[in-house]
């Protein structure tokens, strides 16, 4: 079953710079019960995209395409319908989860407070009851709800961001780089955390992050992104094991791999910055950074195309069947 | 001295050591609250104490010799003079005057006034009621006044509503008190005759509780509206720019995807936040209830605080302003220091555990 359905999404920012494009044409679905990674370098649009799911981008982003949450079109719905899907329909893991709480306000209420917007009848004793259940589940002791945000650590708040997501029971999870900012101990146990209620409670999850390995461990299938575009798609493991667009690969390339001497000696990262979005190149957004670029690439714009299998590459060498990377 | 009000450009004290995380940093030792605390009330004694001093010698500084001051324009032998002296306790040596002035102080004991030969301490217990009942009603009217137009103007920052309340306010800051209390006076007093024009109540009217009240109120309208008027603009330029501090912050979009609506946002998370760096604010403004608006005071002939310290510079009546200067850096003191200790309660940051 298709939770989540982005179909031909386009965002664009209004500004002093003039229009600047940040989304440009999106198409992704994820299916319930399963967890779609989206990778990326910072400014890509895959943060941008998550925003714009619950429509949360400010006024000067238009968005552009169907955005379908359970075949409902999300960019088309009234404002009074709007607030009823959010936090039920799809809720959000904030990055950053200092700056997302808010710092006067206890945990339990902050907890609490969508199942209280959302259901009515609930009584304010029976949510925080539930708080503090929710927050057992991602193992913070119940006590936990009389604290404020300071009084945790970095590993403890995205707990709390993750037992909020969970406490209006949504179908759908958007992770917005949800363990960048923690230690790998404490990152291992969240991703632990949100592997399990995929599998157990059959939600469908969004999980945003530019490290590969996060993806690699927790997502199904996975959506590399470049310039505003999904550049290859496929199963998570294959995608990060065998790239087929010269941009993942060189994603890939660029984290190191623990006790391999020869991967300290490998050229790893990229040459160059990505593109100014309000100045893409002709052709290719990636060709300016490409060792692998022939001709056609600069006169028109590769379309993500089915490969093989699942597969899917938005480049012409790939496309071609031909290997994506050098050597 | 004279604080009618906060200034919109944010001339007010800074919001304390709430904000500052080195301060906060610094609280974390043992026994958190008590050395809180002694810091903050070492700090106020300190204070009061410069206040104490100064005021003694300033006022013997900038005005002469108080028997050139009261005996102007008459004639009057030396022997008379020296008389006046020894009445007044000025013939005594400088150190003793001093010695008697702050033991005097320190048990409420304020001497007498020169104008009225009588206990200054007595005048102002008479005079207080009406300064609170004028500069206490209005600076709550303009507080939240300020407060609820400030929190709007910030939110939807650019708007008819914001463009039009920031306008409006600035104009009427900027307006002299005196000027704004004398077209406040034309229209409403001279002209519609809806209020009376100065004091605090009619002679005419019946001793018992209820017409006395209503009477008071009467009198009250004109001088609450001018000061309110006048004083307003600055907590809502204060709130606003707390407002827009707080717009950009995470937590408001966190809110807003949990399905809240905007006015929730708004009064659930903004605000709380947006509230916190004015408390000192608000407390100064309770401390300046005590002296109150001098100028309001004069323009209506209210008879507060703030009339006597007009009166009393003219005069000059020394012992008067000498007490009263105490007594209104005292209350802008203490308010400061309830400010910082509220600070302990209501910033969660402050005390870390």
């Amino acid at each position: 079953m298709t939770l989540l359905e982005f179909r031909d999404v386009h965002v664009t920012y209004t500004g002093s710079r003039g229009r600047i494009p940040a989304v440009r044409g999106v198409d992704l679905k994820v299916e319930a019960g399963t967890t779609v990674g989206i990778a990326g370098e910072s400014g890509c649009g895959k943060s941008t995209l998550a925003m714009a799911v619950l429509r949360l981008l400010p006024k000067s982003a238009e968005v552009r395409g169907e955005i379908l949450l359970d075949g409902e079109d999300l960019l088309r719905m009234g404002w009074g319908r709007l607030r009823a899907v959010r936090w039920t329909g799809a809720s959000i893991v904030f990055q950053g989860a200092m700056h997302s709480l808010n710092a006067v306000q206890r945990i339990g209420r902050q907890v609490a407070e969508p199942m209280l917007v959302h259901d009515k009848d609930l009584s304010p004793a029976a949510a925080a009851k539930r708080a503090e259940g929710l927050l057992e589940r991602v193992g913070l002791p119940p006590s936990r709800t009389r604290s404020y945000p300071h009084e945790l650590s970095g590993g403890q708040r995205q707990r709390v961001m993750i037992a909020m997501a969970l406490a209006c029971d949504p179908d759908l999870i958007i992770a917005d780089e949800a363990t960048t900012a923690l230690d790998v101990m404490v990152q291992a146990q969240v991703l632990q955390l949100i592997s399990g209620l995929v599998s157990e409670r059959g939600v469908g999850m969004v999980m945003i992050s530019h490290d590969l390995s996060v993806l690699s461990a927790v997502c199904d299938t996975a959506a590399v992104m470049y310039a505003g575009r999904i550049v290859e798609q496929g199963p998570a493991h294959e995608v990060f094991a065998q790239a087929r667009h010269p941009y993942s690969a060189a994603l890939g390339a660029a984290f190191p791999v623990i006790g391999d001497p020869a991967a300290r000696l490998r050229p790893g990262g990229l040459a160059g910055d990505p593109p100014d979005p309000a100045r893409l190149p002709e052709g290719c957004s990636f060709r300016p950074r490409c060792a692998v670029s022939v001709e056609r690439c600069g006169e028109e714009s590769p379309e993500l195309l089915r490969i093989e299998g699942a597969r899917s590459s938005a480049c012409f060498v790939a496309q071609e069947g031909e290997p994506v990377v050098i050597g | 001295m004279t604080a009618d009000g906060p200034t919109p450009a944010g001339g007010a004290p800074a919001p304390s050591a709430g904000r500052r995380p080195g301060s906060a940093a610094r609280e974390r030792g043992s026994s958190g609250f008590g050395r809180y605390l002694f810091k903050h009330v070492s700090g106020a004694a300190v204070s009061l104490l410069l206040v104490l001093f100064s005021s003694f010698f300033i006022f013997r500084l900038i005005a002469g010799d108080p028997i050139d001051q009261l005996t102007k324009e008459r004639p009057v032998s030396p022997e008379e003079r020296a008389a006046l002296r020894a009445e007044l306790g000025l013939d005594r040596p400088m150190w003793q005057q001093f010695w008697d002035y702050i033991t005097g102080t320190l048990t409420m004991d304020l001497g007498d006034s020169f104008q009225y030969r009588r206990p200054i301490f007595d005048l102002i217990v008479e005079r207080l009621p009406a300064t609170i009942l004028l500069s206490g009603t209005g600076m709550v009217l303009a507080v939240l006044l300020g407060f609820w137009i400030g929190t709007r103007s910030g939110w939807k920052q650019g708007s008819r509503f914001d463009r039009g309340h920031v306008a409006t306010g600035l104009l009427l800051y900027s307006a002299p008190t005196f000027w704004l209390g004398m077209i406040v006076i034309l229209v409403f007093a001279r002209y519609l005759g809806l209020f009376p024009v100065n004091g605090m109540r009619s002679p005419s009217t019946p001793p018992e509780f209820w017409p006395q009240a209503l009477d008071i109120a009467h009198h009250l309208v004109l001088p609450v509206l001018t000061y309110t008027a006048v004083v307003y603009a600055g907590y809502l330029m204060i709130m606003r720019s707390s407002i827009l501090d707080e717009i950009g912050n995470d937590y408001l979009t966190t809110a807003r995807a949990k399905g809240l609506r905007d006015d929730q946002v708004r009064d659930r998370h903004a605000v709380p936040n947006a509230l916190l760096p004015t408390v000192t604010l608000v407390f100064l403004a309770i401390g300046g209830v005590v002296n109150g608006s001098i100028v309001t005071e004069t323009v209506f002939s209210w008879p507060g605080l703030g009339s006597l310290f007009v009166q009393a510079i003219f005069y000059p009546d020394r012992p008067v302003l000498q007490a009263l200067f105490v007594l209104f850096s005292a209350s802008t003191i203490l308010a400061v220091l309830a400010a910082e200790v509220l600070y302990w309660f209501i910033d969660p940051r402050i005390r870390k555990s």
